[in-house]
């Protein structure tokens, strides 16, 4: 039992216990913050695997933005401080069916590629921890400009249209 | 090797005593580093000390009084001590309803990401808590768990003044991250890396003589982030009464006070580290001691412009703190950066250092001038608006306003 393999059941035990909590808990700003300590256990997942600036990232993104912007969305159309919610779906037959249609799926994904994928080859691909090379590999036509491009010109349009939407009516 | 004492004062000058420790005493690596770490974290949680007595003095100087002389001599140099003593032997109240979880932990976290923050920082050649190729980019993280902090404090006292003031401070700094992450970008494409030691590395001329603009509008960003005047309507006295955290008391109150004077020492560092060439100085490489008191003193001065800055201002309102913010400073940084990148392009890649600094300066000059003259003449339009609609009769003659006018008529 290495440390690496201790320090990451610890790491997956705090995000697994996170994500439960998000689920089930009665109170919504809990379960708003329980989902920030899953996305901090996901970055702890994203530094084990030697990807410092994809962890870093992820805090930003994750934990500095989206889930504050959640908070917010809470506030903003519920009674926070008396929020009392059911963890049990209205509908449990066809949340049932889903969730066993998504174990499967990510069952049949993990076992029919576990024996290819083996952990030294991850680093071959990619430049240990290089961000000049994850620059690169945005712009370069034959990598991944294109997807870059789109999610730039998606990004645009739902800010626009926020502000589209939350736009004051105009007096006279 | 045996304990020699001049080996032992020549390991002090070069900052290596660890490697000393290693070779004479056989110290384990892990020994070294925990003390490491002891030392650092100490240092900083009793540095704050001397920066509140730093504070109040130049504070009270700044407003023509003497500020605390009592305790400790003429210069009641132990007053902080006194208030710490103070502070620690308050009761702690918890609010009835408060959420146990959320309030006890708030303090705790934001003390935490502040002093994670330094792990960093580079203080001398060789001498940094760990040169992550990321580092920039880590110190960014870290100040958004921080404001993680803020919300679970607000929302732990279950009150709704301390709920509002957590999200008023957190629109507040999340609203100046962008100006200050977009101010940062500029030093990392001319050092062409993150890692806080390159970026020292690489700084044959001083940043903040190359791109001065980008360190105003950090500095700027950086006092926002700080929740300091003049953007300190989060937890003054007159507005939201503490903000939020209205509702602790005694040492936990102390923990926020804390993080909040050593994120002050950290920005302070942080600007010297990226735009006043961090430990830089004559014979900083070979005695890398001169190193760290060069970042000791210029750490230091820009921590005295920021209360500088705190004794000279007034606050500004929310509104105009948020206007300010994405109408002038992110537009101003988006153009500075393109211009920038635009100019380290177009020049040839051997010019020297100096001519880079000098062409850029320039830009940076026109860039701010131009920023200022535009911003000037559209708060004019506004003002000749608002005066045509107050006064209806008047037409505005261009370059005058209607009282120029008729102050001639009434002086006789």
């Amino acid at each position: 039992m290495t440390v690496q393999q201790v320090v990451f059941i610890i790491i997956s035990a705090f995000t697994l216990l996170s994500a439960v909590i998000v689920v089930t808990d009665r109170n919504l700003f809990r379960s708003a913050i329980a989902l920030m300590a899953s996305f901090l256990g996901v970055a702890g997942l994203y530094i084990l695997l030697d990807a410092g600036f994809l962890a870093v990232a992820q805090i930003i993104v994750y934990i500095g933005a989206i889930s504050i912007l959640i908070i917010f969305a809470i506030m903003m159309t519920r009674r926070m401080m008396q929020t009392v919610e059911s963890p049990f779906n209205p509908r449990p037959i066809s949340g049932a069916i889903a969730a066993v249609g998504v174990c499967a799926l990510l069952i049949f994904i993990a076992v029919s590629t576990w024996p290819d994928v083996e952990a030294a080859n991850v680093s071959d691909i990619v430049l240990r921890g290089s961000v000049s090379q994850m620059g690169l590999f945005l712009v370069s036509p034959d990598a991944y400009v294109i997807p870059f491009e789109v999610a730039s010109v998606l990004l645009l349009a739902a800010l626009i249209g926020a502000v589209a939407i939350a736009r004051p009516e105009k007096d006279s | 090797m045996s304990f020699d004492v001049i080996d032992f004062l020549e390991s002090l000058f070069k900052l290596t005593v660890a490697d000393y420790l290693r070779q004479v005493f056989g110290v384990p690596e892990w020994i070294i580093d925990v003390v490491q770490i002891f030392i650092l974290a100490t240092f900083l949680l009793l540095n704050v000390l001397i920066l509140i007595w730093l504070e109040r003095k130049l504070i009270s100087r700044f407003q023509d009084r003497i500020g605390p002389n009592r305790v400790g001599g003429r210069y009641g140099l132990l007053q902080s001590v006194a208030d710490a003593l103070k502070m620690l032997t308050k009761e702690f109240i918890t609010p009835s309803g408060a959420d146990r979880i959320a309030y006890n932990l708030a303090p705790f976290i934001i003390v935490v990401s502040a002093l994670l923050m330094w792990a960093v920082i580079p203080f001398a050649p060789g001498v940094v808590g760990t040169d992550l190729n990321v580092g920039l980019f880590y110190i960014l993280a870290v100040s958004s768990i921080s404001v993680v902090a803020l919300l679970l404090a607000g929302w732990g006292s279950n009150n709704k003044y301390a709920l509002l003031g957590a999200f008023r401070s957190v629109a507040q700094l999340v609203s100046y991250e962008v100006p200050m992450v977009l101010a940062l970008l500029i030093p990392i494409m001319l050092a062409g890396s993150m890692s806080l030691q390159r970026i020292v590395y690489a700084q044959e001329v001083w940043y903040i003589l190359v791109v001065p603009l980008s360190a105003i509008i950090f500095l700027i960003s950086a006092l926002a982030e700080l929740g300091r005047t003049p953007f300190d309507l989060l937890e003054a006295e007159s507005e939201i009464v503490a903000g939020y955290h209205i509702e602790y008391s005694g040492m936990k109150w102390g923990m926020f006070m804390m993080s909040e004077f050593i994120n002050a020492f950290f920005m302070s560092a942080l600007f010297t580290t990226i735009y006043l060439g961090g430990w830089r100085g004559p014979g900083a490489v070979e005695y890398p001691l001169l190193g760290l008191v060069y970042f000791s003193i210029k750490t230091f001065l820009i921590l005295f412009v920021l209360i500088w800055i705190r004794g000279t201002f007034p606050r500004v309102r929310i509104d105009q703190l948020l206007n300010f913010n994405w109408k002038f400073l992110v537009p101003i940084t988006l153009v500075l950066i393109m211009a920038v990148a635009l100019i380290v392009k177009l020049l040839p890649d051997d010019v020297s250092s100096w001519v880079l600094a000098a062409v850029l300066f320039m830009a940076n000059l026109a860039i701010g001038l131009g920023a200022l003259e535009i911003f000037r003449r559209s708060a004019h339009r506004q003002r000749q608006a608002v005066e045509a609609a107050r006064n209806p009769g008047t037409a505005p003659v261009a370059g005058t306003s209607p009282e120029a006018h008729s102050a001639p008529a009434s002086a006789h």
